[in-house]
């Protein structure tokens, strides 16, 4: 499909040939997924995400449409069918709904090393950005579904997670409270929120899976970037995708779905909330309410506003916490440097790590309880993120010198460490091309 | 017909020297109806999602405030949300009267958020302004932050004795919803 030199596929039975003259679906199986897709030879184990986030996807979809023929959507039934019926009297249910508890945990954890991948190695750069966009759609409706997923249960942080997150959109002046009333279905969570939040959260997965076919449609024209960032040039560059990155995405699968299966099902409320085994009460609020963690930095992000500033202190949060992913889609052109790669950019890599650090500590923030240390601490990280987003990565782009880069791919791999400092001649070339591609 | 389609024809040629011809009008008005048609159908979509009769027909609700002693409060609820009905003491109508209204947030003076003659009754729903939490404070020992009305565990937000926020995210005064005494000791909210 992206390189002159991938096999075209070659039905090796008269039933293939026959079907292939008819519906040609193993030959786009083949060159997507097969050998008909060349990869770069030198990805590293970064590039392995991609796949497990589809994997979970599976996990959740096949998990999923099984609990849902035990679940009751209703406000009486909700909780006692997960806790009672799920848990204790389905055979095997206490099995498939800790799965999909801690699926969602893992689909997140999997998608967050996947997006830094893009973000260290420059994955979202030109001619990927599509790409990067789909891959943000897909998370935003990653977000959207766990949400609504951990409504269902009908606990006190589902009641609660509901009533704050809807909560968001009454923050938008005129508009705000009817359209809160709209989405629910009422003036505060109750059955038509949870019937419509069951709907549509059955309906989601389905939507991203729909949104991941294109995300890998518009990732096999330019086909897949690599760890030096330098664009394939010739056939020694590349390997075909199976068996040899089938191979070590199947052995990496295995290894990362035993640590899943170690959660499952040594610590499989570890990643959860004890209050969501309490029922929902509309009349009391739990002391200590944070979303699911992988909201986490996100809810830090809401918290930071406490003052209002021509807006109210709410309507800013809101929209930083929006903002916060949307500027995301803008990234392609706030980093305008022609390098991709972050392991050639000195500076740049200095201050991905420092966007690491940061996040992880909005993520502690948005777990801990509201002190004035923790707020203090909120803020200053929620002012660090848009602050590496919005000024410190267009500066490093325009002012910062990268090192040189490999002649190719191929070169990279095979002269080791040593030719990837090359002489200054060889790397002007390098450069050129980099830019020039 | 032969005369009307060879008038037709004559018609399709003059209009074809101004530009448009009686085929483009067709099409326009056709897939603009077919449009209006599609537009009108996603409206029982987006109506549907709207608050239905059932959830609409508990807007009233009616309670009797005779067992609460001064300093008390009652939870309720109303239209699914929990209401506070609070006797408040002569002290705490003091506290909030004596607050300047360039200190708030969102001016409002008690008497604005009482009946006439009904002062020491305050009425608000208890949904925090910010993102919906219940606040504490309406229930016996639970804590009333530091203005003495109520205090929200979810971000922080402080009300004081007349439920006006004080301190913390929220933007609002808790809401008084629409009510009426409709004896000496029944309250109608809705």
């Amino acid at each position: 499909m992206s390189f002159s030199w991938a096999k075209a596929y070659e039905p090796k039975s008269s039933f293939m040939r026959w079907l292939d003259d008819r519906l040609p679906l193993p030959r786009l199986v083949y060159g997507a997924i097969g050998g008909g897709y060349p990869v770069p030879r030198n990805l590293n184990y970064f590039w392995n995400f991609g796949v497990l986030a589809g994997i979970f996807l599976t996990i959740q979809i096949v998990s999923g449409i099984v609990l849902a023929m035990h679940y009751f959507a209703t406000t009486g039934g909700a909780f006692n069918s997960v806790n009672q019926l799920i848990m204790r009297d389905v055979n095997a249910g206490w099995l498939l709904r800790y799965a999909h508890m801690n699926g969602a945990s893992f689909f997140f954890i999997v998608t967050y090393i996947h997006i830094f991948r893009g973000l260290y190695y420059g994955s979202y750069k030109a001619p990927r950005e599509l790409v990067w966009m789909l891959g943000l759609v897909i998370y935003l409706l990653m977000m959207a579904t766990a949400f609504m997923g951990y409504v269902l249960p009908w606990g006190q942080m589902s009641y609660w997670g509901a009533q704050v997150i809807t909560g968001f959109f009454s923050a938008f002046p005129l508009i705000g409270e009817p359209l809160r009333v709209w989405l629910l279905g009422g003036y505060a969570p109750d059955q038509a929120a949870l019937t419509r939040f069951f709907s549509l959260h059955y309906l989601l997965p389905f939507v991203i899976a729909a949104v991941v076919i294109l995300h890998i449609w518009a990732l096999h024209i330019p086909g897949s970037s690599n760890p030096t960032g330098v664009d394939v040039k010739s056939e020694k560059d590349t390997l075909p995708f199976h068996p040899f990155y089938t191979a070590k995405d199947g052995w990496f699968a295995a290894a990362v779905l035993l640590a899943y299966a170690l959660v499952t099902y040594f610590a499989p409320d570890y990643l959860g909330h004890p209050d969501n085994y309490i029922p929902a009460n509309p009349l009391a609020t739990p002391a200590h309410i944070v979303p699911e963690w992988y909201f986490w930095p996100f809810y830090a992000i809401l918290r930071s506003f406490t003052v209002d500033f021509i807006l109210p202190a709410k309507l800013w949060g809101v929209l930083a916490m929006f903002g916060s992913i949307l500027l995301l889609f803008f990234l392609p052109w706030v980093d305008k440097s022609p390098v991709r790669s972050g392991a050639y950019r000195p500076v740049f890599k200095r201050f991905f790590w420092l966007l690491v650090v940061d996040v992880i500590i909005l993520g502690y923030v948005g777990g801990a309880e509201i002190n004035a240390f923790n707020v203090a601490l909120g803020q200053a990280a929620a002012a660090y993120y848009f602050l590496h987003f919005l000024v410190i990565l267009p500066l490093v782009s325009a002012f910062e010198t990268p090192l040189p880069l490999p002649n190719s791919i191929s070169e990279s791999v095979l002269h080791g460490e040593a030719a990837e400092s090359a002489p200054a001649g060889s790397n002007k070339s390098a450069r050129n091309t980099v830019v020039a591609g | 017909m032969a005369t009307k389609a060879q008038s037709a024809e004559v018609n399709d040629t003059q209009a074809a020297s101004d530009g448009v011809r009686r085929r483009d009008f067709l099409n326009v008005a056709a897939v603009s109806f077919a449009g209006v048609g599609g537009v009108a159908a996603l409206a029982p979509l987006l109506v549907q999602m709207a608050p239905s009769a059932d959830v609409l027909a508990l807007s009233t609700t009616e309670i009797d405030v005779s067992k609460i002693q001064p300093g008390q409060g009652i939870k309720t609820t109303w239209r699914k949300q929990p209401v506070f009905v609070r006797n408040l003491t002569p002290k705490e109508i003091q506290q909030a009267n004596a607050v300047p209204m360039s200190d708030l947030r969102d001016p409002e003076s008690l008497a604005q958020r009482t009946k006439p003659g009904k002062a020491n009754w305050l009425i608000t729903l208890g949904v925090c302004t910010h993102l919906g939490c219940v606040p504490l404070g309406i229930g016996e020992g639970e804590n009333r932050g530091p203005y003495g009305g109520y205090f929200c565990p979810c971000h922080g937000s402080a009300y004081d004795t007349a439920a006006r926020i004080r301190q913390g995210p929220a933007p609002k005064n808790l809401m008084v919803p629409e009510y009426k005494f409709t004896g000496p000791t029944t309250v109608q909210i809705g």
